[in-house]
């Protein structure tokens, strides 16, 4: 019986046991082998192909579309790692509608791109499973790169640092790494602990050293790592979130959807992990939908996500938004947060304005709204935090709150490179990540290079 | 309505798809299935000579090539004539032709080439009441090592001699069958007009290894490690077959000459094909093996619906149309110019037509025009191939459209001639015949 559902407050158990695997299990099942075949038939070879350019790292997708038509998954797995060593993630998490597919020749012939996505698991899944290394570590240089975050974007900067010959030391915060795949993206999107496999897959090329539970700031400096080594990668994401600013905030139950999700990704008994009975997730983009309809394959009764503009403004997908109408999940628009009322300091409801564009600007119009409320997640966006930099000497200019890097990723530091969430530029996800850590790794090689000796 | 009844040399059926001999027509089993599904009429699986049966292999034995989602395009068989016992194959004839006397049944018969053993088995076969025999000189392996089949029918003399042999042991008629597997198909047909034959059926299977397993470096299908060549059939050589069905009907020899179209028939389309270039009728094999005899209800109710909408009243109306349209490539019109034009409303922007030609071809497609992505045809480069049109994705994207008349062809920055003109009058041609002067 799954009374569960309806028990007042935040409670675990609230769905029958065996329900929990069946919700949390793949969001897109694996191709089997012959779907495989027939999906890469679709592909039309593509001269100078769109889907290629609309790939933040410029994976050959045509070439390994065709080698997996033509038997050959682990050449078609080379062709992806060469360009992006976490192929198997973003094979997993790619928002694919708006990026790659959503450039394929055929969305815009008949609305059905070649599931670029899938087949590209398809092969990165044939080759991790068989253990396939396609690199070798270069002869060592004897130069020593330290990576801060052992994120995508650290993971990809250190894995072509290594592959020429560059001893890498990674220096990672949290127990774990792999950094949002591991704490972050939502549990249907990376089932069966594909994030450690990933972090295991990219770092047996040798010569990366993953130190965890290393923070810089608090654990080492930078201003030490620039003086130990010939150059630092700082790929340590976003560790902030924006505030609510509606009172009474800091009621129990108003939480950080990113922290609440990360607890969930390292539960291992999902029937144990309490939901409210009733969930607000105030904001309006990926990780808005992923806290929503996590709450709701816990169990929660009632979801709904507010976001303060229209549907078209969402930084959601239209294919993300339709996975929380198809989950049950209520979108409403034109709402923004006034105030959480509680009860014992505990959450009951939350008070929300409505809001229009007046003369170009967001403004509220006075009529209010109340919904009943449990729990209500925060996911109005990250912020960089700096201070882990500060304390340097010389500090690190900053653009819009994150990073300012050139073109290469180069930093206004001499030695030192950023990538991935924590730079400006480029969107939030894992494959710019990679793009920018894989990208940054090359700047940090000619350098090495330039001089002539490597 | 149109009317598709079929008369094949005298031997009518209430259509014209007949099932070619094979293993779909080897027993009354499999044939009363057929015409109860609507078949027109059946080629009784190859009869060999009275005795004990030939033997077939036990392990594969077919191959095959597949398109895309493993769609079957060509089959290949090492299988031989019938297996089953002689008596037993023409009791099971005779009583299938007792129970539908509507429907045609043809025996088809491959013997020794010596006039005895013809003579020994015709009278066995007439007293089925089969309505014609067929005389397999075809089938490309196992039976022509042993002089018999194609081993006949690569030598046209060999052919005369058996067809003139027919005809004079028996009342039936005799269609004969053709094999592929030579470089001039006329010359077995003319060999068996002249020997008497009252039609000749073609294609049969043609020699093939369709494919060699790379871990075992063996042929397939695969026999204990070892392979043979075998027949290939389907849809993959139904363009063969239609050249061959056209050199016949349009030679000077064999011209008027009955002919049952074989060869990758598959649908209602290529059956009308196959009969415009001037097939009286067709045989189906590979298609009924890979889909069941349900399919002749769609070849059925295709070619009359075709019919009707086109206004052909009977089969007459269609058989040998297109022959006349084929010629050789010295009558073409050269002063026939088109130019390929691509639909922009059409076009996904895949690229293909621009690197096929750029590569391959006459760099006559753009790819970027003002930094923007976009195929367009070059006229002052476009040879109107029609490369393009057969790489696009896109049915009807691509379209080949004449020049008019009088048009400045820009490529050769001459205008288009109104007259007709081909290559034996052509001024860069040695042996040109001087136009009349
Ligand atoms: C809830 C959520 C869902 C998402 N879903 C998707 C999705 O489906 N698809 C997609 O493409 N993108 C998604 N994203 C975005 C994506 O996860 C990020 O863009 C990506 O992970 C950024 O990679 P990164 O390496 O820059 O940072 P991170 O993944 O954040 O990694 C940074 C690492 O640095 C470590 N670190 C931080 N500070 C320090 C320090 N001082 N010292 C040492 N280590 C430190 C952190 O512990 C972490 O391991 C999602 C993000 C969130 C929050
Ligand atoms: C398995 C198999 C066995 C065949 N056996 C015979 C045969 O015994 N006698 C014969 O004349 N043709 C035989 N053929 C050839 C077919 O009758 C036919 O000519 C050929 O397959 C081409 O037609 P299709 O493309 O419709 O299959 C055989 C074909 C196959 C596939
Ligand atoms: S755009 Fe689509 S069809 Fe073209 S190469 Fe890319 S995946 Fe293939
Ligand atoms: S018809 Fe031939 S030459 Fe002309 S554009 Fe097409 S491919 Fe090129
Ligand atoms: S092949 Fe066809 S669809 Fe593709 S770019 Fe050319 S015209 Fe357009």
């Amino acid at each position: 019986m799954a009374t569960g559902h309806f028990k007042d407050g935040i409670a675990g158990n609230r769905l029958a046991p065996e329900t929990y695997a069946d919700n949390f299990s793949d969001l897109h099942p694996p191709l089997d082998h012959h779907e495989a075949l027939v999906e890469a038939d679709r592909c039309y070879f593509c001269y100078d192909a769109p889907c290629m350019t609309a790939c933040p790292t410029s994976i050959d997708i045509p070439m390994f579309i065709r080698q997996i038509a033509t038997g050959n998954p682990l050449g078609s797995a080379k062709t992806i790692f060469d360009q992006n060593i976490l192929g198997g993630m973003c094979a997993r998490v790619c928002p694919t509608e708006t990026l790659c597919e959503e450039a394929c020749v055929r969305e815009a012939a008949e609305g059905k791109p070649v599931q670029i996505g899938r087949l590209q698991r398809y092969s990165t899944d044939v080759a991790m499973e068989e253990e396939k290394q396609f690199y070798k570590r270069a002869a060592s240089t004897g130069k020593r790169v330290a990576v801060i975050g052992a994120g995508p974007a650290g993971l990809a900067a250190a894995h072509r640092l290594a592959r020429y010959g560059h001893d890498v030391t990674v220096f990672e915060a949290k127990p774990k790494s792999g950094g949002l795949n591991e704490y972050g993206i939502a549990a249907y999107k990376s089932t069966d602990d594909f994030a450690q496999a990933e972090v295991d897959y990219v770092t047996a090329i040798g010569g990366i050293d993953i130190r965890n539970d290393m923070a810089l700031g608090r654990d080492i400096q930078l201003s030490d790592l620039v003086q130990s080594y010939d150059a630092v990668f700082l790929g340590m994401g976003l560790g902030g979130i924006n505030a609510l600013k509606a009172d009474g905030e800091d009621a129990k139950g108003v939480e950080n959807a990113v922290e609440f999700i990360s607890v969930l990704r390292q539960t291992g008994d999902l029937a144990k992990l309490p939901i409210g009975r009733r969930v607000v997730v105030i904001g309006g983009g990926m990780t808005a939908i992923d806290a929503g309809v996590q709450s709701k394959l816990l169990g929660a009764e009632d979801v709904t996500i507010c976001y303060r503009r229209g549907k078209e403004d969402m930084n959601a997908s239209g294919f993300e938004q339709d996975l929380a109408a198809a989950n049950g999940v209520t979108i409403r628009h034109w709402l923004q947060p006034k105030r959480v009322i509680s009860h014992n300091g505990k959450v009951t409801a939350i008070e929300l304005e409505y809001t229009a564009m007046k003369d170009g600007k967001l403004s509220g119009t006075g009529e209010l709204l109340t919904l009943p409320a449990d729990q209500v997640f925060k996911a109005i966006g990250q912020t960089f935090v700096s201070s882990a930099l500060n304390g340097s000497g010389a500090s690190i200019e900053l653009e819009n709150g994150r990073i300012k890097v050139d073109a290469e990723g180069h930093t206004s530091m001499a030695k030192v490179w950023a990538g991935g969430d924590c730079i400006r530029g480029g969107e939030d996800l894992t494959v710019t990540s990679v793009a920018q850590g894989r990208d940054a790794a090359e700047s940090i090689h000619r350098a090495f290079t330039s001089n002539g000796r490597a | 309505m149109a009317d598709i009844r079929n008369n094949f040399i005298g031997i009518k059926s209430p259509n014209p798809f007949w099932l070619a001999s094979a293993p779909p027509t080897d027993k009354a089993y499999n044939v009363e299935r057929a015409f109860k599904a609507g078949w027109g009429g059946v080629v009784w699986k190859t009869l060999g000579e009275e005795g004990p049966p030939v033997v077939n292999v036990n392990g594969p034995r077919y191959g095959a090539i597949w398109g895309a989602d493993r769609r079957l395009l060509g089959l290949n068989n090492i299988e031989l004539i019938t297996d089953r016992d002689l008596q037993t194959n023409l009791r099971e004839m005779k009583q299938v032709k007792m129970n539908w006397p509507d429907r045609a049944l043809i025996a088809s018969i491959m013997v020794p080439c010596v006039e005895e053993s013809w003579k020994a088995i015709l009278p066995l076969v007439e007293e089925t009441r089969a309505d014609g025999i067929e005389l397999n000189f075809g089938c490309p392996h196992g039976m022509s090592e042993r002089g018999m089949g194609a081993a006949v029918g690569q030598v046209p003399e060999y052919i005369e001699m058996v067809v003139r042999w027919c005809k004079q042991y028996t009342r039936m008629p005799v269609i004969t069958k053709l094999t592929p597997n030579v470089t001039d198909v006329r010359k077995p047909a003319r060999a068996a007009k002249a020997g008497g034959t009252d039609a000749v059926s073609l294609i049969n299977t043609v020699n093939s290894i369709t494919s060699v397993n790379l871990d075992t470096f063996s042929p397939e299908p695969s026999i204990d490690g070892k392979g043979s060549h075998g027949g290939y059939c389907g849809p993959a050589v139904k363009p063969m077959a239609l050249h061959m069905v056209a050199e016949i009907a349009r030679d000077g020899e064999t011209r008027g000459l009955p002919i049952s179209g074989i060869g990758g028939v598959t649908t209602w389309r290529d059956a009308a094909e196959f009969m415009a270039l001037g097939a009286g009728n067709v045989q189906v094999c590979t298609a009924a093996m890979t889909y069941g005899f349900k399919i002749v209800q769609e070849m059925i109710a295709g070619l009359e619906n075709w019919m009707d909408e086109k206004g052909h009243r009977s089969l007459d109306d269609i058989v040998g149309r297109a022959t006349p349209n084929v010629t050789d490539w010295q009558y073409l019109n050269l002063n026939y110019i088109a130019k390929a034009h691509i639909d922009q409303e059409a076009c996904i922007k895949c690229g293909r037509c621009h690197i096929a030609c750029e590569d391959t071809s006459h760099q006559a497609i753009t790819s970027l025009v003002d930094g923007v992505r976009h195929f367009e045809v070059m006229e002052d480069e476009c040879v109107g191939c029609n490369l393009c049109v057969n790489v696009c994705p896109v049915e009807g994207c691509i379209t080949m459209v004449p020049l008019e008349a009088d048009v400045l062809d820009q490529r050769t920055g001459k205008t288009v001639s109104p007259n007709y003109a081909n290559w034996t009058t052509h001024p860069n041609n040695p042996m040109a015949k001087v136009a009349a002067e």
